[in-house]
């Protein structure tokens, strides 16, 4: 079995290539980084006896797509589960401003995601097999103003998951879409996140491996974020726009 | 750049609690990002706060946690060097390595420690007397110093700085990775034999007879005083490939919020101390176990620390030479049995003979550790009249454990300081690496 990690030197990607490597995956980390991925590869190899090898990839890199999921299915002699971990916060003041701010957090978010996605499905549907998982965000669930950009990206690759695990159901590729509230990352360090408990990588990676293996489609971790979203989603929206959430 | 946050970060014993700028670099190019970013306040590294005291900590400077440069970058399984990051765990390389049939060389009592912790305060182990300090079985230590350079020291390279960044309290410069040599083992499992020991006299009888076993140590009860001053249990393992029992399960307990101080006082802890002596009948009982219980029989306990309360604990660990009539290790007994302080959990063990230059806490003789909850100003006055009885003997105390010796003591009991002292400046003339620690004892620059 086999896995491609995508944004490999997120925390939580790299929790996961090592929760799969656990269960005895080969991996292949991906990352803009190369010396970092590699640092990775070896760790994990180190730690769980199996394959682990590191390649460049550079998300707005698109004519680049191609020969990453090529080479990486290669190595792996076919992928079986892929992970699209990376995803930018954006700075939102500075994409006010400039477009070329906003147009790179929805490249990063949304456009980079699509473009590897089609790759992976047009190989899994080959193969007639496998699980494709993207990590979108809560912030998709409901555009706020604190955020609504990068929230309209995640918002973006939610639906656009949705609509490729209705497309690859009938081919036997599973999409598994995961919506994370707050995990201890880079992302939320040294945000005051105030009562609001955040995930760590290693709770998100097990339950991100578990909801993989159980077909699950969409999953919000921790799971309550479900019910606060239902929650904030069913505001009317004529109550919601005078809100500061 | 770094994102740094305000946090509030203490040692093992909770006591003191320092404010700092803390980062969290996940990369040898991000911790060298964070170094400069530095503001003028000092920085530190913090591994995993297993100290007790405030040796991994700043109040006002700038704090870097590396528990997330954790990553092994090699293994080499002909020779059992290990390359690893300054976040890698005894944990990460006790599961990593101990099923394929290799073991860290030296372990503390908890296995939540990083490699570079480790380093910093040249840990010891229950094998001490045979194979030394983590320092004896590294090379290769990858350091990034005040000027921005990554210098590759160890008792070949550099021999200078790579012993003044051995038990050098993280003042040297901040460690990004090491090669540390695993050890060969038999099997996963440790024989151990357990022997009840009467006094303290008896102590050092069995101590001398264990020559057979490469890990020593005894739990010693401090709150008895006369005849049986010193009892305990003397535990002496070695590795072993026979499997313990099936069906043996150790369970795994919680303490889940701060206990009140109260439950833990004079009482309750003689009453411990003798059900704990009391609950082996015979005078030695033989038995096969996995490494874990063995090593790190509290990390089964989880938080256990927390049983001491808001006001956190102190442990007190002292190294005293060779004496044959124990007057320093007497002294220091009865001096606590008449304070009515009272030493919850205390291990006694006899070091071996190779020592390492500067800081290195450990020394010929033997050593004592006591944990005391924090009874504020009674207690410190107790260790005040501790340390002038291991000054007296030429003893030293642990600063991996300290919270509170005075600079003028420390000067004393490590003459070596102002050696290491100047080596350290010859690396960071700026005065950039700092501590609460360092501070107090005049270890580092001083003006915030
Ligand atoms: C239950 C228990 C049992 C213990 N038993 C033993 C024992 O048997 N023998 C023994 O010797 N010790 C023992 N200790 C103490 C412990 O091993 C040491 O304090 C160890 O240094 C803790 O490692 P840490 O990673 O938590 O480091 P911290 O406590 O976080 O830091 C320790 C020092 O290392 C420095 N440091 C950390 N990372 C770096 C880095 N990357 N670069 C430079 N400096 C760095 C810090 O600045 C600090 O000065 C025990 C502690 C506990 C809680
Ligand atoms: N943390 C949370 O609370 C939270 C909540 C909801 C959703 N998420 C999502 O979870 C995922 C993982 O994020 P994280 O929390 O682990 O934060 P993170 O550390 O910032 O991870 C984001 C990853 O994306 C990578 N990346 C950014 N731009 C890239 C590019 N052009 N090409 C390739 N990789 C690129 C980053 O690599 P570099 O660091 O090398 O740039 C980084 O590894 C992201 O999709 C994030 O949006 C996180």
């Amino acid at each position: 079995m086999s896995t491609l990690i995508l944004g490999a030197t997120s925390r939580v990607a790299s929790r996961v290539a090592h929760r799969y490597a656990a269960a005895g995956h080969d991996v292949v980390l991906a990352a803009i980084e190369l010396e970092e991925a590699q640092a990775l590869a070896a760790d994990v190899r180190l730690r769980h006896q199996v394959k682990a090898v590191a390649i460049r990839f550079d998300a707005t890199d698109f004519d680049a797509h191609p020969a990453v999921i090529a080479e990486a299915a290669q190595v792996l002699g076919g992928i079986d589960v892929a992970l699209i971990a990376f995803g930018a916060m954006g700075d939102a003041a500075r994409a006010r401003q400039e477009f070329s701010a906003a147009r790179q957090v929805i490249e990063i978010n949304y456009s980079a995601a699509v473009s590897v996605a089609e790759l992976l499905a047009a190989h899994m549907v080959a193969r007639g097999k496998g699980t494709l998982i993207g990590i979108a965000s809560v912030a998709g669930d409901r555009g706020r103003q604190s955020n609504y950009l990068y929230g309209s990206a995640k918002g973006a690759l939610a639906l656009y998951l949705q609509g490729l695990r209705n497309r690859l159901h009938k081919d036997g590729v599973h999409v598994l879409t995961v919506k994370p509230g707050f995990m201890d990352t880079r992302m939320t360090w040294g945000v005051d996140t105030g009562r609001v408990p955040v995930l760590s990588p290693e709770a998100a990676a097990e339950a991100i491996f578990r909801a993989a293996e159980r077909g699950a489609d969409v999953v919000y971790l921790p799971p309550f974020w479900r019910l606060i979203m239902g929650g904030i989603r069913a505001i009317p929206e004529a109550l919601f726009k005078r809100m500061s959430l | 750049m770094s994102t740094w946050a305000e946090q509030s970060l203490h040692g093992w014993g909770h006591y003191p609690v320092h404010g700092a700028l803390v980062a969290r670099p996940e990369s040898p190019a991000e911790v060298a990002q964070a170094l400069r970013e530095h503001q003028g306040r000092g920085l530190l590294a913090y591994g995993l706060g297993r100290s007790y005291g405030d040796a991994p900590l700043l109040e006002g400077g700038q704090v870097l946690r590396t528990e997330r440069l954790d990553r092994m970058l090699s293994f080499d399984d002909s020779t059992g060097w290990a390359r690893i990051e300054a976040g890698v765990t005894v944990e990460d390389l006790a599961r990593t390595f101990a099923p394929r049939g290799w073991f860290p060389p030296v372990v503390p009592g908890t296995w939540y420690v990083t490699a570079a912790g480790a380093l910093a305060n040249d840990i010891h182990g229950k094998n001490h007397h045979l194979d030394g300090t983590w320092a004896d079985h590294v090379r290769r230590v990858e350091l990034l110093t005040a000027s921005g350079e990554v210098v590759v020291c160890d008792a070949e390279r550099e021999p200078d700085l790579f012993w003044a960044t051995v038990g050098g309290l993280g003042l040297t410069g901040l460690i990004l990775s090491m090669e540390v040599r695993m050890v060969p083992i038999p099997g996963p499992y440790i024989e151990v034999e357990t022997v009840k020991v009467r006094d303290l006299d008896h102590f050092f009888q069995v101590s001398a007879e264990s020559g057979g076993y490469s890990h020593t140590v005894s739990w010693i009860d401090t709150t008895t005083r006369g005849r049986g001053m010193g009892r305990g249990h003397f535990m002496r393992g070695r590795w072993t490939a026979e499997r313990p029992p099936a069906g043996l399960h150790l369970p795994r307990l919680t303490v889940p919020f701060d206990a009140p101080n109260a439950l833990l006082n004079r009482a309750t802890i003689t009453l411990f101390n003798e059900a704990y002596y009391q609950r082996q009948r015979a005078a030695r009982v033989r038995a096969i176990t996995g490494y874990e219980p063995f090593f790190f029989p509290l990390d089964a306990v989880d938080g256990w620390n927390r049983a001491y309360g808001p006001r956190g604990f102190l442990q007190y660990q002292l190294v005293v030479p060779h004496d044959p009539e124990r007057r320093a290790i007497r002294a220091v007994m009865e001096a606590v049995t008449r304070s009515g302080m009272a030493s919850f959990l205390a291990v006694i063990k006899e070091f071996g003979d190779r020592i390492h230059p500067h800081l290195s806490f450990p020394r010929p003789g033997v050593t004592l550790a006591m944990d005391f909850p924090n009874r504020g100003r009674p207690l410190l006055d107790l260790f005040d009249r501790l340390d002038r009885i291991v000054l007296d003997a030429g003893g030293r105390l642990y600063l991996g454990k300290d919270a509170r010796l005075s600079r003028d003591t420390f000067r004393a009991m490590y003459p070596e300081w102002e050696g290491w002292r100047a080596l350290r400046d010859t690396w960071d003339p700026e005065g950039v690496f700092r501590s609460s620690l360092g501070r107090r004892l005049g270890l580092c620059k001083e003006d915030r």
